[in-house]
């Protein structure tokens, strides 16, 4: 599992859009017209990761995680 | 034989159906037709894996409305650490759905017995028959299981609330758990952790009965009928513009058309058929009169029987119309967690009333497109997904129909009676 690729994921039940994410990683982070983030769960490149650990702990709600599998895909 | 069976259609084989409705309603009538539980056919480790192996051979798929192979969920819930449970998900909370609920009346110790056998497969020692609360199907439930005497499971009937999003699997699993009907982040998948924290097969009760047939006949026989990727028969409730709506067993790969010459055919002209429920496609008539229906996903709309809702839309009704009102229920049907599903969905359905209404400009349109994209795969439920999936195939279907709508008109379709059924009384409770 450590081998795969960091990706960024949401728990959507979590995020109540704070948005502070967004802030921090405009690279990969965009927002929808309700205020809530979009997230680009495409492996996440290695000058980019440590901005992407930044923005999960900056998360409020714990909403968002970086990790070497996506929870959903499809 | 076999070139004889090749070179049949597989709808002309029908009169091997019925399998599942067949049976009696009565444990002594459906002893007497199918004879008690085959458990010592499967005794041991050996039986189990032999189960699990002929299930996987049979090919049955999930008969909930993703089409799961069920032989590859007994395999990952059987290899779990834990010892399993089962929940039988008979809450069928899609409203154009009655296949299980009918089931569940016409043949319940067919489903009772599958479920046995699958907690068998699976080393589970407790089953859980999920339904929606209210009415008389949990009582009755309960009659049924007092005449069962020697399973070798524990039984428990859970009543759960009648939403929409409440017979997804995580929010069965959330309801048994914590009393809560909302779905839940995955994962862990139920399969890996569920009731209890144990691994959990969630099987639909159609599922489950056809595990009691193949335990019984074998997988050979379940193939018979059916494609080589969807064998097997399966139940669908066809509503709408039939002579005849009701429940029926029908044969993967038959034709839109001869599925609903199976309620009697369309008694009027028709504009379109929603295929799937309202998580489903709306496929145009007549064009779409020879596709095919199975579990797989066919044409450029990706149409699948889903859980075999089918509704027959006559031509001078509005699709446009349908499709808003049903999207707005499942816009007030989201459990509210997830910001794209509680702010999106509420939205689309805006835009599509005022599409649907005349009441638009072009840019609505594009407005619409956007929020259905923005929205879709968002969840921690696929809720968006299925509305989105809905919602997107209208505009496709009635393509047309929305260049006029678009244009400021709006069609005498409009003012015709709504046809697709929404439930009579709503739940609103979670809990």
């Amino acid at each position: 599992m450590s081998d795969e690729p960091p990706r960024l994921q949401v728990n959507p039940i979590a995020c109540v859009a704070h948005g502070v994410c967004r802030e921090l990683l405009p690279e990969r982070i965009t927002m929808d017209e309700w205020g809530y983030p979009i997230v680009d769960g495409s492996p996440l490149p290695a000058d980019l990761v440590a901005h992407a650990r930044r923005a999960v702990a900056a998360c409020p709600t714990l909403a968002l995680r970086v990790d070497g599998k996506l929870a959903r895909r499809r | 034989m076999t070139s004889v069976l090749l070179e049949r259609a597989p709808w002309e084989t029908a009169p091997a159906l019925p399998r599942l409705l067949g049976t009696g309603r009565k444990l002594a009538e459906h002893r007497e037709a199918y004879g008690g539980l085959p458990l010592r056919t499967f005794a041991g480790e050996e039986g189990r894996a032999r189960l699990i192996q002929e299930v996987t051979q049979a090919g049955l798929r999930g008969r909930g409305g993703a089409g799961f192979p069920t032989g590859r969920k007994l395999a990952s819930v059987a290899a779990g650490k834990k010892t399993p449970v089962v929940l039988a998900n008979g809450c069928e909370s899609e409203p154009a759905s009655r296949k299980d609920k009918t089931l569940l009346t016409h043949a319940p110790h067919l489903v009772l017995d599958g479920a046995v056998l699958a907690a068998h497969a699976v080393g589970a020692e407790k089953v859980i028959i999920c339904v929606e609360r209210g009415g008389s199907l949990p009582e009755r439930l309960e009659r049924e299981l007092a005449q069962r005497k020697g399973d070798p499971v524990k039984w428990q009937i859970a009543r759960i609330p009648r939403r929409y999003v409440s017979s997804e699997e995580s929010a069965l699993v959330h309801f048994v758990n914590s009393g809560d009907g909302r779905p839940i982040a995955v994962p862990p998948r139920p399969y890996e952790r569920g009731v209890d924290g144990r691994p959990t097969l969630v099987d639909n009760v159609e599922t489950l009965g056809h595990i009691a047939l193949i335990a019984r006949y074998g997988p050979d026989w379940f193939r018979e009928l059916g494609t080589q990727t969807d064998p097997g028969s399966t139940l669908v409730t066809i509503g709408g513009a039939v002579a005849q709506p009701n429940v029926y067993e029908i044969v993967p790969g038959m034709r839109i058309g001869e599925v609903l010459d199976a309620a009697g055919g369309a008694t009027e002209p028709l504009g379109a058929v929603l295929v799937g429920g309202y998580f489903g496609t709306w496929v145009p008539m007549p064009e779409g009169w020879s596709m095919p229906l199975s579990h797989d996903r066919t044409g450029p709309g990706g149409v699948t029987l889903g859980a075999g809702a089918i509704f027959a839309l006559p031509a001078d009704a509005c699709g446009l119309a349908e499709t808003a009102r049903i999207t707005r229920y499942l816009a007030e049907e989201s459990a509210e967690q997830c910001g794209p599903c509680m702010f999106g969905l509420p939205a689309i359905a805006d835009d599509l009333r005022s599409v649907a209404f005349g009441r638009c400009g072009p840019a609505t349109r594009q407005r619409l497109m956007r929020r259905i994209e923005m929205v879709s795969g968002r969840g921690a439920c696929r809720h968006p997904d299925g509305a989105t999936r809905f919602a997107t195939s209208a505009l496709t279907a009635f393509a047309e129909d929305l260049e006029t709508h678009l244009n400021g008109w709006t069609c005498s379709g409009v003012s015709r009676d709504p046809m697709l059924p929404l439930p009579k009384a709503r739940d609103r409770g979670w809990r």
